[in-house]
C-alpha cells in the first residue's frame, strides 16, 4: 500500500507492506535512526515519537496509521545547530548517559513543557513513567526538564522585555 | 583525607560555571552528548548496508527436549529467505559448539537436544526482518521432551535428568566446587562465640535488561578475506580473539566495531550464538547481514545475574564484635556455565564476602550446578558476584543487631576495619588497597539525620505505622586484573592506550576500553588533560574498533578507571617526559632546570620563560634539529598492567514506608555516600550512582526471572519483569569521601557499580527493620507487595 506522512515537516509518499510499524517506516524506510526501539510491548518508550503533536509510542503505530498526520521525531528538535532547550537541558544536568531511551524521554519531555511550562517534579516523574532509562536513575532527567522550564522562561521574559522597548 | 558533602540538588545557577575549568579534572559536560541528543548517536541497529539482509532465530519452545527432527523446506520456499541454516549445517562446519567465557562449550545451534527455553535451534536470513520472522514460523520441529531441572537442589540429586549429556562421561549436573577461607579455623571460632546466627538468604536470578539489546551486522568480504563485524560487545578485542579462535578467520582479517551501545551493564561481555549466526549468515550469503535480538529474546536467553542460595552464619561476642563469617551457597549457572569470570576465579570475587569487618576467621564453600535455564551469572554490574558477596554481608549482619538488639550502625561501626590497618589482607586472602570507613559512615549518618530518623521511627510505631531505615557498607573490589592471576581464557586482564600529539597540539588517545555510557570520550580526554594540559576539546578519544585500537580486556566490572585510566595518565606522563627533553632544548637550559606547570614547561625561576605543549608538539614534527638521539613526533604507548584491585566503598542508608493496608514499600529517601578515590568527572560519578542505586531498587523490590515447573520463563518481557520507572525511585541524596588508591597512578578507584553493589541490602534492611513490630528479620527479595504481604503474616517463603 502507498503512505504519506509528513516527517519533521518533510513529506514522503512511500510504498509499504500494511503490517510495517512505524518505528521501522522511520529508522528503515526513511533512515532516521534517531528514534529507537527496545521492547515489543509499550513498556520502555524509547521509540516515543509525536503524531499530530501528541507522544506516541511508534513499536505499536502501524506506519500506514500514520497517514496524512504530521509525525515530529528527535531529528526535528534542533533548530540547526541550535538544540531545543529541552536538549540543552539534558546536555546541561547530564540527563543522559548511554542514549538510547533519550529520544523518546526528549519527545515526551518537549510535550510536557509545551502543555505545562513550570512543571513539579512529581509532573515531570509522572510524565516520564511510560518510559524506562536504565542509566541516570532520572534524576537528573528531572533536573534536565526543571532545566529547560527555567531557562524557557527567562528567554521568554527576555523577549517580552525586548518587544516592550 | 578531604570530606566534602555534594549537593543533591544542583543549584542552577551552578550550571553557568559547567566548563570553566578546561583543563582537568571537575565537572565537565560530555563530548557525546552532541550526537546522542540529536539522535546521531550510531547504534549497531542503526548500521545500514548495501544489500544487507536480516537475520531471526527460532528459538526452543522447551526447557529440556530431544530434537528428533527439522524440516526446513517450507522455510526455505518463504518470500525473500536467502539462507536457512541448523546446527546440523554447523556440524559440518565444525561451527556446531563454541567455548564460553568459563571454558565450558556452548550450542552455537542445538543439535541433540535443547536444554533451556529459549535455546537457539536455527535461523533464517531473508531479506527483511519481517520476512525472517514469517519463515522462522514454517520451520518444523519435532522435539521429544524431557524432565527439565529448574531446581538447584534438584540439579544434585542422583536420579536427576542429566542436563549436559554432551560432555563425555559426565554422570551428574554438577559444575565446580570452591572454597576460600580457613574451615578449620572458623569452626574454631564458630564454637567458642557467645552468638551465633544463621539465616537463608536468596539472591534471585535478575537480569540486566539494557534499554538496546544485544545485535551484530556481520559482513564478510570473501575477496580480501576480511570480515567486520559491528557488534553490541563491551570487550571488542576479546571477542576478536575469540572469533578467531571459533571461527578459524585470521585474527588481522577481524575487525570487531563496537559503535554506540545502548547500556551493557555486564548482559554484553559473553559471545552469544546470534552474533556467531550473523558471521555465518554473511560467509554463506555473500552479503552483510543484521541480527538484532527481540526484548523477549533478550530476557530469555542472554546472561542472566546472581541465581545464589546461601546460608550465611556469623559468630560474635555479646558486646557485638564480630568474630567470624562461614557460609555455603548453592549456584545455578543454568544449562552452559557462561560465566564471565577470571579462570582462576570460578566464583568471581565472591571471597570478598567478608565485607568491611576487621574478621578473625572466615570460609566459604560453594557448589555450582547446571540447571535447564539461560547461561550466565556474571552480569548486571556485580563485579564479579560482589553483590552477592555484598547482600550477604550487610544481611546477615543486620540480622546479628536484630538478635543482639544492637542499633545496625553502631554494631557497623564497632567492627569496621580501620584506617591504620590498610593495606588489609582479609581471611579469604584479598588485598585491600586504602580505606577509611568511619567519616564515610558518619557522612551518611549526618545527612541522613539519622538520630531524627530513628525518633521519627519509633514515633510512627507508637501509632503502628511501618517506617524501616535500613543501612549497607560495602567494600568493592575492582579494576581486573593483575595479569599474574587474572585472566579471561588466557588472555591476561592489562589494557593498552595510545596516544599521539598532532603537529599542531591537538592529541588522538586511542582506548581498548568501551563506554556503554559511562563517558569516557569526556573522562579519558580528562585525564589526559590533566597530565598533559591539552584541553580536553582538543582531544579525539577513539574506542570500540579493534583495527583502531590497542589490544585489551574492555569494560565490564568497573575496571576501565582502574586499568585503563592508569594507563591513559601513564602514557601521558610518557608523552610529557619526552615534551619536557624537547623543551629543555627550546628553552636551552637543563631538563633539571625545567619546571612543569599544567600545559607548560618553563625555566626554574624564571616563569616568563616557557613553552606550551602546543609548541613542543610543533617542535617534534617540525624543522629543526631535535636533542640528540631522538626521533621526531610525539607520541607513546603503553599497556598497563595493575598491581592489585582498587576497593571502593560506601555507606547507603535508606529509608521506607511501607503501607499496612495494602504491603507496598515506597523508598521515601536514599542516602549514599561514595568513596572511589580521585574524582575525574563529579557530575559522571553522580550519574554512574544514581543509576546503580536505582538498579538496587528494582532487585530488591521488583525484578525476577522465575520459571514455572516445566522450565517456562516467566519474566521474558517487560511487562513481566519489572524495572523502575521514575515513580518507584526517590530523589537520590549523595555524598562522598575520597580516600586515593595508593597504586593508581591518579588515585582513582572505580565506581561504575558501586551503587549497584551496595544498595539492594541498604533496602531490603530497611523493609526488615520496618516489619520488626510483626518480630520478622529477614525476608527475601523481590520484596514485592505479595511477598512482604505473606511476611507480615509469617508466611514468608523463598522465592525460589
Amino acid at each position: 500500500m502507498q503512505v504519506t506522512v509528513t516527517v519533521n515537516g518533510v513529506e514522503y509518499t512511500k510504498e509499504i507492506e500494511g503490517r510495517l510499524l512505524l518505528v521501522h517506516f522511520l529508522r528503515d524506510t526513511l533512515g532516521l535512526t534517531g528514534t529507537h526501539w527496545g521492547c515489543d510491548t509499550s513498556n520502555c518508550g524509547t521509540c516515543v515519537v509525536w503524531m499530530d503533536g501528541e507522544p506516541v509510542k511508534s513499536c505499536t503505530v502501524l506506519a500506514a496509521m500514520a497517514g496524512g498526520r504530521e509525525v515530529r521525531t528527535v531529528e526535528g528538535l534542533a533548530n540547526g545547530a541550535e538544540l531545543d532547550p529541552i536538549q540543552e537541558g539534558f546536555r546541561q544536568c547530564h540527563g543522559l548517559q548511554c542514549g538510547f531511551c533519550t529520544p523518546g524521554m526528549l519527545m515526551t519531555c518537549r510535550h510536557l513543557l509545551d502543555k505545562n511550562p513550570d512543571p513539579t517534579e512529581g509532573e515531570i516523574r509522572e510524565a516520564i513513567s511510560g518510559q524506562i532509562c536504565r542509566c541516570t536513575g532520572y534524576s537528573s532527567i528531572v533536573r534536565s526538564v526543571r532545566w529547560a522550564a527555567v531557562h524557557e522562561a527567562e528567554a521568554a521574559e527576555t523577549k517580552e522585555e525586548a518587544v516592550a522597548q | 583525607m578531604t570530606t566534602v558533602q555534594e549537593p543533591s540538588q544542583v543549584k542552577l545557577t551552578e550550571f553557568e560555571d559547567n566548563d570553566q575549568k578546561p583543563v582537568g579534572f571537575g565537572r565537565m559536560l560530555r563530548k557525546e552528548d552532541a550526537r546522542l541528543l540529536r539522535g546521531r548517536g550510531r547504534f549497531v541497529d542503526d548500521v545500514q548496508l548495501p544489500g544487507m539482509l536480516h537475520l531471526a532465530i527460532l528459538r526452543s519452545p522447551f526447557a529440556h527436549a530431544n530434537i528428533v527432527s527439522i524440516d526446513t523446506s517450507a522455510a526455505e520456499a518463504s518470500p525473500g529467505v536467502k539462507a536457512v541454516v541448523t546446527g546440523e549445517t554447523l556440524k559440518g562446519l565444525g561451527l556446531a559448539w563454541m567455548p564460553t567465557l568459563s571454558n565450558d562449550v556452548q550450542a552455537v545451534l542445538a543439535t541433540d537436544k535443547v536444554r533451556f527455553q529459549g535455546q537457539e535451534v536455527a535461523f533464517v536470513v531473508a531479506e527483511d526482518r519481517y520476512q525472517a520472522r514469517d519463515a522462522l514460523e514454517l520451520i518444523d520441529v519435532e522435539y521429544d521432551v524431557l524432565d527439565p531441572v529448574i531446581d538447584v537442589r534438584r540439579a544434585l540429586e542422583p536420579d536427576a535428568p542429566i542436563i549436559r549429556t554432551d560432555l563425555e562421561g559426565k554422570n551428574d549436573n554438577h559444575v565446580f566446587d570452591w572454597e576460600t577461607g580457613d574451615e578449620e579455623e572458623t569452626n574454631r571460632v564458630f564454637a567458642e562465640a557467645d552468638v551465633i546466627v544463621k539465616e537463608d538468604i536468596v539472591y534471585p536470578r535478575v537480569h540486566p535488561a539494557p534499554m538496546e539489546t544485544c545485535g551484530s551486522v556481520a559482513d564478510f568480504d570473501p575477496v580480501e578475506g576480511k570480515l567486520r563485524l559491528w557488534s553490541t560487545t563491551q570487550a571488542p578485542h576479546a571477542h576478536r580473539t575469540l572469533y578467531a579462535i571459533v571461527a578459524g578467520i585470521p585474527e588481522h582479517k577481524i575487525q570487531v566495531i563496537a559503535p554506540d551501545i545502548g547500556g551493557g551493564f555486564g548482559n554484553k561481555v559473553p559471545i552469544y550464538p546470534g552474533y556467531v549466526h550473523s558471521i555465518v549468515g554473511s560467509i554463506v550469503t555473500g552479503k552483510p547481514v543484521k541480527w538484532m535480538e527481540d526484548r523477549s529474546e533478550n530476557l530469555i536467553s542472554t546472561g542472566f545475574a546472581r541465581d545464589y542460595i546461601m546460608r550465611a552464619e556469623i559468630a560474635a561476642t555479646r558486646e557485638g564484635k564480630i568474630l567470624a563469617i562461614r557460609t555455603n551457597v548453592l549456584a545455578d549457572h543454568g544449562a552452559f556455565n557462561g560465566t564471565a569470570a577470571p579462570v582462576k576465579y570460578p566464583a568471581g570475587f565472591f571471597g570478598v564476602f567478608t565485607g568491611s569487618y576487621d574478621l578473625q576467621a572466615a570460609h566459604c564453600k560453594m557448589t555450582a550446578v547446571y540447571t535447564n535455564k539461560a547461561p550466565g551469572g556474571v552480569a548486571y554490574a556485580c563485579s564479579f558476584r560482589i553483590t552477592e558477596a555484598v547482600y550477604l554481608v550487610e544481611r546477615i549482619v543486620d540480622v546479628l543487631a536484630y538478635e543482639l538488639q544492637m542499633d545496625p550502625a553502631e554494631l557497623r561501626l564497632k567492627n569496621f576495619i580501620q584506617k591504620d590497618q590498610f593495606p588489609y589482607t582479609t581471611k579469604t586472602g584479598w588485598v585491600y588497597d586504602s580505606g577509611d570507613y568511619e567519616p564515610t559512615m558518619r557522612l551518611a549518618m549526618e545527612m541522613a539525620g539519622y538520630d531524627e530518623l530513628r525518633k521519627e521511627q519509633a514515633e510512627k510505631r507508637a501509632r503502628g505505622e511501618l517506617m524501616g531505615i535500613g543501612i549497607s557498607f560495602f567494600t568493592e573490589a575492582v579494576g581486573a586484573g593483575p595479569r599474574k592471576d587474572m585472566d579471561i581464557l588466557g588472555l591476561g586482564m592489562a589494557d593498552g592506550c595510545e596516544l599521539r600529539v598532532h603537529p599542531t597540539g591537538k592529541a588522538v588517545v586511542r582506548l581498548s576500553v568501551k563506554t556503554q555510557g559511562q563517558g569516557h570520550e569526556t573522562t579519558f580526554a580528562q585525564i589526559i588533560a590533566e597530565e598533559l594540559g591539552i584541553p580536553p576539546a582538543d582531544i579525539d578519544v577513539v574506542h570500540g574498533d579493534t583495527d583502531n585500537t590497542p589490544f585489551g580486556l574492555g569494560t565490564y566490572g568497573s575496571r576501565s578507571t582502574p586499568v585503563s585510566g592508569a594507563a591513559a595518565a601513564l602514557v601521558a606522563r610518557k608523552v610529557r617526559d619526552k615534551a619536557k627533553l624537547i623543551a629543555s632544548a627550546m628553552l636551552e637550559v637543563s631538563v633539571a632546570d625545567i619546571d612543569w606547570v599544567k600545559g607548560s614547561f618553563s625555566v626554574k625561576g624564571d616563569p616568563g620563560k616557557s613553552v606550551t605543549i602546543q609548541d613542543i608538539a610543533m617542535r617534534a614534527h617540525g624543522a629543526g634539529d631535535l636533542p640528540d638521539g631522538m626521533e621526531g613526533g610525539l607520541e607513546a604507548q603503553i599497556c598497563y598492567n595493575p598491581s592489585n584491585l582498587t576497593y571502593p566503598h560506601g555507606a547507603y542508608i535508606c529509608v521506607v514506608d511501607v503501607d499496612p493496608g495494602t504491603a507496598e514499600v515506597k523508598v521515601r529517601r536514599f542516602i549514599a555516600v561514595d568513596d572511589c578515590g580521585t574524582r575525574i568527572n563529579p557530575m559522571i560519578i553522580e550519574g554512574q550512582v544514581h543509576g546503580g542505586l536505582t538498579d538496587g531498587v528494582g532487585m530488591a523490590l521488583m525484578e525476577m526471572i522465575s520459571f514455572d515447573e516445566d522450565g517456562n520463563c516467566l519474566g521474558a518481557s517487560l511487562m513481566d519483569y519489572l524495572i523502575p520507572t521514575a515513580l518507584e525511585v526517590p530523589d537520590w541524596e549523595t555524598g562522598y569521601t575520597v580516600t586515593p588508591s595508593p597504586h593508581h597512578p591518579i588515585g582513582a578507584k572505580g565506581v561504575g557499580e558501586s551503587a549497584t553493589v551496595g544498595s539492594p541490602p541498604a533496602i531490603v534492611n530497611a523493609v526488615v527493620d520496618a516489619l520488626k513490630p510483626y518480630g520478622i528479620r529477614h525476608a527475601d527479595m523481590p520484596l514485592t507487595p505479595s511477598r512482604v504481604w505473606d511476611a507480615m503474616r509469617g508466611q514468608a517463603t523463598p522465592p525460589i
